[in-house]
């Protein structure tokens, strides 16, 4: 039985070694992403190979059932991937925001700038209705 | 349009295209030396229309930010411009144009770096229903505490900031709960802040961001985001 779950054990962390390295070969997932993912696999790999490892890492941490460790260092990782990865996303909303108001602020520069020429290019879809009108009091002024 | 005027006036508008114009003709009636710009945040009607057409010059964010990201890149604009005083202002008509110089005056006489428009200051016709009403006083007890001084409308839309203030908040203006979360912020990173009693109308067209049944709900999360920033750190902003 303890054989069994150790061999799941083993191929589970292989198999998911395997594809994060397939990801990253394919260039679908960044190295600097991948690396949390890596050390979970690696670890749990080794805990997973290293039964005497495992049995004092559960006896440590007062767990009677040594596979049971596993769970419980399988899900820990997991946490610590999602708070990274909910890190990485307040990162990218914030920078997100900061582009969107340069854009914005850019574009008003570029629609005064061009406007007399060419109309008005960034008009939102809602307000087109207008832009005949627009245009012609462009001409008359 | 460039800048004719070293005040600029900030109008975050989203859907306010009933509103929109009315509020901008209002401020040019009033003949106060200020240029207006309005923050489309992200609208699906024809409020960059109107308010262009009503001589405002109109920035178009490419999708909705909310009312924090919005107002920010109004002061992002108000630095690029090189505006010395900032005024925030409603696009659904709530505040009163010629109140404008009320709440300027004291950061042009070097008083204040934010001087807020209070509904509650003073005894006005503004009625407010009881939940929030109920949430405005929790507000203003927690952020007087934080501050250290009486603040009595802390989500009051109706504010002038120095340029200090546009400085500091064009780099840390807080995005979800701006209003409460910009007097806490402000006040206990060395800004001066200065409450001006002023007549707010009921909106005239529309429905509120906040309707009274989710208030409870707003208030919760305004006061952990308050909690939160009183412990994050900001660095100094030099011009």
């Amino acid at each position: 039985m303890q054989m069994r779950i150790q061999i799941f054990a083993v191929l589970g962390s292989l198999i998911v070694a395997a594809i994060i390295f397939e990801l990253i070969r394919k260039r679908k997932l960044q190295e600097k992403y991948s690396l949390l993912w890596f050390t979970a696999a690696i670890i749990l790999l080794i805990l997973s190979v290293w039964r005497e490892l495992l049995e004092k890492t559960a006896a440590f941490l007062g767990v009677y059932y040594a596979p049971s460790a596993l769970f419980i260092i399988a899900a820990f990782f997991g946490m610590l991937l999602a708070l990274h990865f909910t890190l990485v996303l307040s990162k990218l909303t914030e920078q997100n925001k900061i582009l969107a108001q340069e854009l914005s602020i850019l574009q008003e520069e570029i629609r005064k700038n061009t406007q007399a020429r060419r109309g008005d290019p960034f008009e939102p879809v809602a307000a087109m209705e207008s832009v005949e009108s627009k245009n012609a009091n462009d001409r008359v002024a | 349009m460039d800048r004719q005027h070293d005040t600029l006036i900030i109008i975050p508008a989203f859907n306010e295209q009933e509103n929109i114009g009315r509020v901008i003709r209002e401020i040019r009636d009033t003949g106060y030396p200020v240029d207006v710009v309005v923050i489309n945040d992200g609208s699906t009607d024809a409020t960059a229309r109107v308010a262009r057409e009503a001589g405002a010059v109109v920035i178009n964010l490419p999708f909705n930010l909310g009312i924090g990201g919005a107002v920010q890149t109004g002061f992002k604009y108000a630095l690029r411009h090189g505006y010395e005083y900032a005024i925030q202002l409603d696009g659904d008509g709530q505040h009163v144009a010629a109140e404008i110089r009320k709440i300027l005056d004291p950061v042009k006489g070097g008083e204040a770096d934010m001087a807020i428009g209070s509904r509650y200051l003073a005894e006005t016709d503004y009625k407010t229903p009881l939940m929030r009403r109920l949430g405005m006083l929790v507000f203003s007890f927690v952020n007087s505490a934080l501050v250290g001084q009486k603040i009595t409308d802390n989500t009051s839309g109706f504010r002038a900031f120095s340029r200090r203030a546009i400085l500091f908040l064009a780099k840390y203006y807080p995005a979800d709960y701006p209003e409460p979360e910009a007097v806490v912020v402000l006040g206990r990173n060395g800004f001066k802040i200065k409450e001006v009693p002023v007549r707010m109308r009921p909106r005239a067209a529309g429905e509120s961001s906040i309707n009274a049944f989710r208030s409870v709900y707003y208030m919760v999360k305004v006061l952990l985001a308050i909690f939160v920033d009183v412990f994050k750190s900001y660095q100094k902003v030099s011009a």
